[in-house]
């Protein structure tokens, strides 16, 4: 490489591209961001060709263009957010281009997540307020709650242990029929459908559904539709796992 | 009117915790919040008015779009923080959950019946949010040829 300064700036955006994409971020923000980071660094004319499947970019009139695959995607906002900071540190000069690919690596390696049990509580809180909003019934309100509760834990320990899409979706929604129709049985609670309705709301593929709309309102075509499939596909999931049980009990 | 309140304050805990479970940054999940309950409180009175879901669903979306963009300038954050949670309670979850049951149970007319409401309603968010980005886009623009300020402010801000 002739010139280390463009290839540090390079490898630095599309690092801070590739986190963002991973993350859930939409193609416009990364394009955006990629092109503020090659400005700032003294490269005003950059290329960048965005999916959600890979980064290319290139400086104008040398040689070398690069690209970076992005292989996983997952739901981390928290990780946007400090791209995003740091990008801004970099854009009033508070940081250099060498700190900010350091930073950046440190991110990625170091995630920030709630914890567990934070995140079981909350996805109790999820399922049992939007059932008592969506349907108003009250006296289901603590069923939901734990079905919504335990449905995430199965959830999250599934996307741990096997890293399979779409299954996790699949199984918590199958486990969270089950447990709706026998509670209703066992008189626990007293209208399944709604149980169920509140429980399944934590696995709402929100974050791709909503990109998708924005990618494709924004133009950038080929990913809104691939992620208009990936939420379709989580939704089709959560479907056909609730219809199963449905079906069988 | 007790009813509205309680679901209110049930709306505002329901779009924390979505963002918690989301990892959205913790100086950001309260003003989120905010922004899902006073979005959802219009699309009632919307509903209270007899304007049709469609519209109700519309103004909700906008709403929180024009609030989300002013969220994210203030706390300078992605504006993605702010409005996937705020969503939530707009999601057409109750009618999606009918439409699998009937397919499910083999009712396909009344399933049919089910998913065209949730693509009106899935729709007219789509159009909400197109029109959020209309207003943000022409606040901006006006912001920009008035304020001094302002245009020192977005030199160099990355995308919000």
């Amino acid at each position: 490489m002739t010139n280390d300064q463009g290839h540090l700036m390079i490898k630095t955006a599309l690092h801070a591209g590739r986190i963002m994409i991973e993350n859930g971020s939409e193609v416009a923000r990364v394009e955006d961001t990629i092109q503020r980071i090659a400005l700032n660094a003294g490269y005003p004319d950059s290329k960048v060709y965005v999916t959600i499947t890979g980064i290319m970019m290139s400086i104008s009139g040398e040689e070398n263009a690069q690209i970076e695959p992005v292989k996983s995607r997952s739901i981390d906002l928290e990780k946007i957010t400090q791209v995003n900071d740091l990008s801004r540190h970099f854009a009033a000069h508070k940081i250099s281009l060498k700190q900010f690919d350091d930073r950046l690596t440190h991110l990625d390696q170091h995630p920030r997540y709630f914890p567990l049990w934070l995140q079981l509580i909350s996805a109790g809180l999820v399922s049992g307020t939007l059932e008592v909003v969506f349907r108003g019934n009250y006296p289901d309100f603590l069923v939901s709650c734990l079905i919504g509760l335990i449905g995430w834990g199965v959830f999250y320990g599934m996307s741990q242990l096997a890293r399979v899409r779409f299954l996790s979706e699949f199984l918590a929604a199958t486990v969270i029929g089950i447990l709706a129709i026998l509670a209703v049985r066992f008189h626990l609670g007293t209208n399944a459908d709604d149980i169920i309705i509140g429980s399944v709301m934590p696995l709402v593929p929100g974050v791709p559904l909503t990109n998708a709309v924005r990618d494709i309102l924004a133009g950038d075509l080929v990913s809104g539709i691939a992620r208009g499939m990936e939420a379709l596909m989580s939704a089709v999931a959560i479907g056909s796992g609730i219809a199963m049980i449905l079906q069988a009990m | 009117m007790r009813n509205l309140i309680m679901d209110l304050i049930l709306t505002y805990i329901g779009t924390i915790t979505f963002g918690v479970l989301l990892n959205v940054p913790r100086r950001g999940l309260n003003i989120g919040g905010w922004i899902g309950a006073l979005s959802f409180l219009f699309y009632r009175l919307c509903m209270m008015a007899n304007m049709g879901i469609a519209f109700a669903n519309l103004i909700g979306a906008l709403i929180i779009g024009i609030l989300s963009m002013q969220a994210a300038r203030y706390k300078k954050m992605p504006v993605i923080n702010f409005n996937i949670p705020a969503l939530v309670p707009f999601v057409p979850g109750g009618q999606a959950y009918q439409m699998v049951k009937n397919f499910a149970l083999g009712n396909v007319s009344e399933a049919i019946s089910f998913l065209l409401q949730v693509m009106i309603i899935s729709g007219s968010i789509a159009f909400g949010f197109l029109l959020a980005e209309m207003v943000n886009r022409v606040q901006a623009r006006l912001m920009l040829s008035v304020s001094s300020r302002w245009r020192h402010e977005h030199r160099h801000n990355p995308r919000l």
